[in-house]
């Protein structure tokens, strides 16, 4: 079974001056999925959720959305929700007015507005804030206004930029798991972008790795985690660290007091305890190496700094790549 | 009055203490110098105006205030001044929206050049209106003598006001506003008059009034483009002016009176209009 296409980006170049933000970019959106932006700051996630939007151009390349072409469609006319980091909350506005802006736009009778109004500000649990200014909400509270405001013109794509990025790690994590099930329960097809591989890798169904304006990879988030296309990709969605030449995740190492075929000896520099894990930091030949086991193993192992034991790559080991 | 303002200046007390808020001893000496401050030099002259205004009872007051000259420079100058403070309220923002949103060659030196009604000594801004619009005007504009040359003159030295006043809220909008506005459907125009002006309206109204109250009062400038002839072109100040010369203080008190309340209501009445406009939202 395959999932129709909804947004279709297909080789979208975008300088801003002489820097190039993207480059040949080509990216497909399923319907009704959970797509994140993955990628450093910098990368040109930002821009190509703008393009999408219809609040930036590209200079050559098109969009289409629904199958049709949008790429010279104004942001009005793209049926878009767009929520921006910092909220972009109409501060002379109550919250009620706020999410009502669109439907008012639209010339929706009176008692129509009221009623949807209400229905969002309840799925955003704000029912009680209708009659607050922005500035007497928190930024949690903000972003999920900026959100149902989004949501009332019932947008065919809801595009999210770094929605979480402004807010404290606790409320983030909150709401990362409230808009998973935001998702569940609306099903609208819906882009995020994100600099957090966590983010991305506990909300998305889809990830799309973008740096230097340029795709790096896309697929499913055990997928790029388990399969990097190159050791970019995979620096950047994990720890990693190297043996025997390679790049390995350090939880995917097997360390022994026994030589074993395809081994290499190391060095015990330092044993951390980190809760339930416990982090071995290891000289190889003289390079820095770790790996990541869990107490139980730690303590099988007795390991001690200046100790000698051996580690290769699991079997079972995601992907291994070579540094470069 | 001074006991009232030191308890809204104080934290809020804690709820159940209802202990009398006591100032640290640096808030009481920034608050005693402010209010000596403001009393030297704003509220005691102001006070003795008045006072002298009323030397001769009220009725005299009356009189000096409605004699035909003093009435005429006073309607010709609250009316001037009403105009000039709504042409500079539209201008004022629209040159404040070109210099903050648009880029052209220049920008910087027009940004400077607004500033220049301020700087100048009002008297030299008459001279170079006289130069560029009296009778030997170049562009052969010429407005000395008349009405239209009062409003010139206050055209000239209240431009700033709107302008500085909504520049630096506009620098301020956030950008963002306007495209999810865009994003949720909102012409440009929609987005202008919805999200907006709606964030400039304070500013727009301060920076009036202070157009306003500064135009009622000016002298410099108008002295000498206007010609000064009563009933047509004399406005206040220069007729207070006139009066002092004729050694008639309390006329002359009396009509600064009226000027002073004139500024009073302008300013009170739009900071009552911006309290209630800012909470309709």
């Amino acid at each position: 079974m395959t999932t129709p296409v909804h947004i279709e980006v297909r080789d979208v170049n975008k300088s801003f001056g002489t820097t190039p933000v993207l480059r040949e970019v080509s990216v497909d959106v399923a319907s009704g999925s959970l797509t994140a932006l993955l990628g450093p700051s910098g990368g040109g996630k930002s821009t190509l959720l703008r393009v999408i939007a219809g609040l930036e151009h590209p200079d050559t390349g098109t969009v289409r959305i629904s199958g049709v072409d949008a790429t010279r469609l104004a942001p009005q006319r793209r049926n878009v929700g767009f929520v921006f980091q910092h909220y972009a909350a109409f501060k002379h506005m109550t919250v009620f007015r706020n999410v009502a802006f669109g439907l008012e736009i639209r010339k929706r009778p009176k008692n129509e507005i009221r009623e949807r109004v209400m229905e969002l500000l309840e799925l955003v649990h704000l029912e009680r804030m209708a009659d607050r200014y922005p500035s007497q909400l928190s930024g949690g509270q903000r972003q999920r206004m900026a959100l149902a405001r989004a949501l009332a013109v019932e947008p065919e794509v809801l595009l999210l930029d770094e929605p979480f990025g402004a807010l404290d790690a606790q409320v983030r994590k909150e709401l990362r798991t409230w808009l998973r099930r935001l998702h569940d329960e609306v099903h609208v097809t819906t882009v995020f972008v994100t600099h957090d591989q966590e983010e991305a890798i506990e909300v998305a169904d889809t990830v799309v790795v973008l740096a230097d304006g340029a795709v790096e990879q896309v697929g499913s988030p055990a997928d790029v985690y388990d399969n990097p296309a190159n050791p970019f990709v995979m620096r950047f969605l994990g720890p990693v660290t190297e043996i025997g030449g390679n790049l390995v995740r350090p939880h995917d190492i097997e360390i022994t007091a026994e030589p074993r075929p395809g081994s290499s000896q190391a060095t015990v520099a330092r044993v951390v305890r980190l809760g339930f894990e416990v982090r071995v930091e290891l000289l190889i030949d003289d390079r820095e190496a770790w790996v990541q086991v869990t107490r139980g193993v730690a303590e099988q192992l007795a390991l001690n700094p200046g100790d000698t034991v051996n580690v290769r790559p699991a079997h079972r080991a995601s992907r291994s790549l070579p540094p470069h | 009055m001074t006991a009232e303002t030191a308890t809204r200046t104080a934290p809020p007390p804690r709820a159940g203490a209802r202990r009398r808020a006591r100032l640290s001893g640096g808030t009481a000496l920034g608050l005693g110098s402010a209010v000596l401050y403001l009393s030297l030099i704003v509220l005691i002259p102001l006070a003795l105006v008045v006072w002298r205004s009323t030397d001769e009872g009220l009725g005299y007051f009356w009189r000096a205030v409605t004699t035909p000259d003093a009435w005429a420079a006073l309607t010709l100058t609250i009316g001037a001044s009403a105009i000039v403070a709504l042409i500079n309220l539209v201008l004022g923002t629209v040159i404040a929206w070109v210099l903050v949103r648009d880029r052209f060659p220049g920008k910087g030196i027009v940004d400077t050049l607004i500033d220049l009604p301020f700087a100048l000594p009002t008297i030299v801004a008459g001279l170079v209106l006289l130069a560029l619009y009296g009778p030997e005007s170049p562009l052969g504009v010429n407005l000395a003598y008349s009405r239209a040359g009062v409003g010139l003159a206050l055209l000239f030295v209240t431009l700033p006001f709107v302008v500085r006043t909504v520049q630096p809220v506009l620098i301020e909008l956030d950008k963002d506003m306007e495209q999810a506005a865009a994003s949720l459907g909102a012409s440009p125009f929609q987005t202008f008059r919805r999200i907006v002006l709606p964030n400039l309206v304070p500013a727009m109204l301060s920076g009036t009034a202070l157009a306003f109250t500064r135009a009622i009062s000016e002298f410099g400038s108008i002295v000498l483009i206007s010609g000064n002839l009563p009933f047509k072109t004399q406005v206040a100040a220069v007729n207070i002016f006139s009066q002092i010369e004729g050694d008639n203080t309390t006329g002359a008190a009396a009509i600064s009176t009226v000027l002073l309340i004139v500024a009073l209501v302008a300013l009170v009445s739009l900071d009552l209009l911006q309290r209630w406009g800012s909470r309709r939202g």
